[in-house]
């Protein structure tokens, strides 16, 4: 195995040997997949490699520079711990299809050339869809089923745009893109599609918390960071993300207050994040991109911890709705911590790495005095904290005591979320490490007295606002209830579309139904039996009468020779009389 | 199976309370000596994201009552 062994085929090709390996070796190959894909990694030349010619095009698997490695680092570590996690599950489809997805991140991560960006963008949605439906319940189905609509209108029209890209450009090499021309605006809407940019983002929070408990790290994980890697690529500095992040930011906090399902309230959260992300992007800037980057590498480790804690309480009480939750600290004391430290790190106290990476992009924000998106940013901020800070650990672990006693986490879900949770630490307390890996050389300093009391403050002060409301019983009651988010359109809207083409083409139906088969064919029917036989009997008439036939006797022969014809017995003799008349009649004519 | 509850003895819920409400008065006090030189003026006011972070969650609080208010359905809103 040479150095430049494209990091994203050893997932993809290990993910195969799976079935062919057996009890623990299984388990133990599945964990050392993530281990070796992290050291090829590290060990990757810089520049490019892994190439090849294909119909005069050279497909580039590796395309390792600064930016590219960080996300490779943080896509190997989190299949490791995601693979720990799911350490005791026993169905190979899930493994293999979470591995396969990984290596689909870690192919579009790499890749050099659109060709190869394409199938392994398309890689990902397929083997994503599986970790949906291996829930194995009927909303699951549903919903992986409109999971893969949704991406597979995303998938085309990246595709769309990179068949135009390479027409226009004759090249299918690509870094920064730019948003303009229609090939870049669909490349964009395809990125943006998988970065749940709104009113694209609804997949999100339908689709992910029907996945399985395991299954939903890595989707929380993948599709959504690697779209903002992607997007950081091609479109840095396209002043339109500052504003969709902004809105991005704010929006999803007001749904995810009223949300009853606490992985619905994380996956509005990461929508959430994702727009501090793209607000980054949009400024283009060092500093704003090494906070988006920085802040989607700690994104990934504590919404992991988050979606872990959370599914750990699934794993054991097969509940995750607020309504059905609470007082489990009693019995799960180190899930609630692990959990209270993912809190901790996405409302980005100091010490825990939100903080060290969020505060990047609002600096830069600030600097480029951008008033209205610093204040809705800040906003968001405190918003961040009130439904993944507090109202995860709250009402899951503590609130009003739900009677349930579940055991504490089996252990290697326990180990994966202490992994999490002490990258979460160790990257708040010594941000060095991961400054020193980011793209772009910025001396940026997060603790200084100023930040650290002015984020203390509006973080402790939110948090008075949720106490006094809360003591004051002002704060509003969970309630089991579902809402309404733009996958109405899609849900309701085709449900209107089915009945519309439905009474359309059955109405359409009736009427040439009428028209074709009641009308015209049924008189050609009535010709072609009766035509025939009265033409014969009008024609016979004269040579009838003429033959000294009475009435009665000329009525019956024409009844025979009715009845004759309606059986479809044609004697020689009878069809030659209409012969003879048409022929006479031509003759004369 | 061995439970905790310390949080079911009152007492300790008032001293959790208590240090929060002096983490505050830290906070508040800690304000005048801190030097600032904030992106926009109005940052180097006096607890001026004391103030941000109260109103906002407040507001936050009661527009998403009012989002419930309109979105809200049952939960078998999309089986049916």
């Amino acid at each position: 195995m040479t150095s430049s062994f494209p990091p994203a085929m050893i997932f993809i090709l290990g993910a195969l040997l799976i079935p062919l390996l057996k009890g623990k070796i299984k388990s133990l190959f599945i964990l050392l997949l993530p281990l070796v894909t992290f050291y090829i990694i590290i060990n990757l030349p810089h520049g490019n490699s892994g190439t090849f010619d294909v119909g005069g095009f050279t497909v580039i698997l590796n395309r390792v520079d600064k930016l590219s490695l960080l996300f490779g680092y943080i896509f190997a570590i989190v299949t490791f711990i995601g693979s720990l996690y799911a350490f005791h599950v026993k169905e190979d489809v899930q493994h293999i299809s979470a591995l396969i997805y990984a290596g689909g991140a870690l192919g579009v991560t790499f890749a050099g050339d659109v060709f190869s960006l394409y199938i392994f963008w398309e890689i990902m949605t397929v083997a994503s869809t599986f970790l949906i439906l291996a829930r194995k319940t009927k909303k699951s189905s549903a919903a992986a089923y409109r999971y893969v609509l949704v991406h597979i209108v995303g998938g085309l029209c990246l595709l769309a745009g990179i068949l135009l890209y390479v027409h226009e450009r004759g090249t299918i090499e690509f870094a920064f893109i730019g948003l303009k021309g229609l090939s870049a605006w669909l490349i964009f809407i395809g990125i943006a599609i998988n970065a749940a940019v709104p009113p694209m983002h609804a997949w999100l929070q339908d689709a992910y918390p029907e996945a399985t408990v395991t299954g939903i790290i890595f989707l929380s994980a993948l599709t959504t960071k690697s779209a903002i890697y992607l997007m950081a690529r091609t479109f840095p500095g396209a002043e339109l993300l500052i504003y969709v992040g902004a809105a991005m930011t704010a929006f999803p906090i007001f749904f995810a207050m009223i949300e009853n399902d606490q992985r619905r309230v994380l996956c509005y959260s990461m929508i959430n994040q994702i727009g501090f992300m793209l607000v980054g992007i949009g400024i283009g800037t060092d500093l704003s991109l090494n906070g988006t980057v920085a802040h989607a590498f700690t994104d990934i480790l504590f919404k992991a911890l988050l979606f872990m804690s959370v599914g750990a309480v699934i794993h054991r009480t097969g509940k995750s709705k607020c309504t059905e939750l609470g007082g489990l600290y009693k019995t799960m004391p180190i899930t609630t911590a692990f959990c209270i430290i993912g809190a901790a790190s996405i409302s980005a106290f100091p010490l825990f790495s939100g903080f060290v990476s969020k505060s990047m992009i609002v600096s830069a924000v600030g600097h480029h005095k951008l008033v209205i998106v610093w204040l809705i940013l800040q906003f968001a901020s405190a918003g961040v904290l009130h439904h993944a800070g507090i109202k995860i650990p709250f009402f899951t672990f503590f609130g009003h005591d739900s009677g349930l006693r579940p055991k504490e986490a089996p252990w290697n879900m326990l180990v994966a979320m202490g992994i999490a949770a002490f990258g979460c630490i160790f990257i708040g307390c010594f941000p060095g490490v991961l400054y020193n890996l980011l793209p772009w050389a910025v001396d940026y300093v997060p603790y200084t007295p100023a930040h650290i009391v002015g984020q203390l403050q509006l973080l402790m002060f939110a948090i008075l606002a949720f106490t006094l409301l809360t003591l004051s019983g002002l704060y509003p009651p969970d309630i089991r209830t579902i809402n309404l988010d733009t996958d109405w359109f899609y849900r309701k809207g085709a449900r209107v579309f089915y009945k519309v083409t439905d009474w359309g083409f059955n109405n359409f139906n009736t009427v040439a139904d009428r028209i074709f088969i009641g009308g015209i064919t049924r008189r050609v029917n009535i010709f072609a039996q009766a035509g025939i036989a009265n033409a014969i009997n009008i024609g016979i008439t004269p040579v009838l009468v003429v033959s000294g036939f009475n009435k009665e006797s000329r009525d019956s022969i024409r009844k025979v020779i009715k009845r004759a014809l309606s059986y479809s017995i044609y004697p020689v003799g009878l069809i030659t009389i209409p012969v003879v008349i048409y022929l006479c009649l031509m003759f004369l004519l | 199976m061995k439970e905790l509850k310390i949080f079911d003895n009152p007492r300790n819920v008032k001293i959790l309370l208590i240090v929060f409400f002096s983490c505050l008065a830290i906070l508040l006090v800690t304000d005048i000596f801190i030097d600032k030189h904030g992106d926009f003026p109005w940052e180097d006011k006096f607890a001026f994201f004391c103030a941000y972070g109260f109103i906002s969650c407040v507001v936050l609080v009661f527009v998403a009552v009012g989002l419930r208010w309109l979105v809200k359905r049952e939960e078998d809103y999309y089986d049916e």
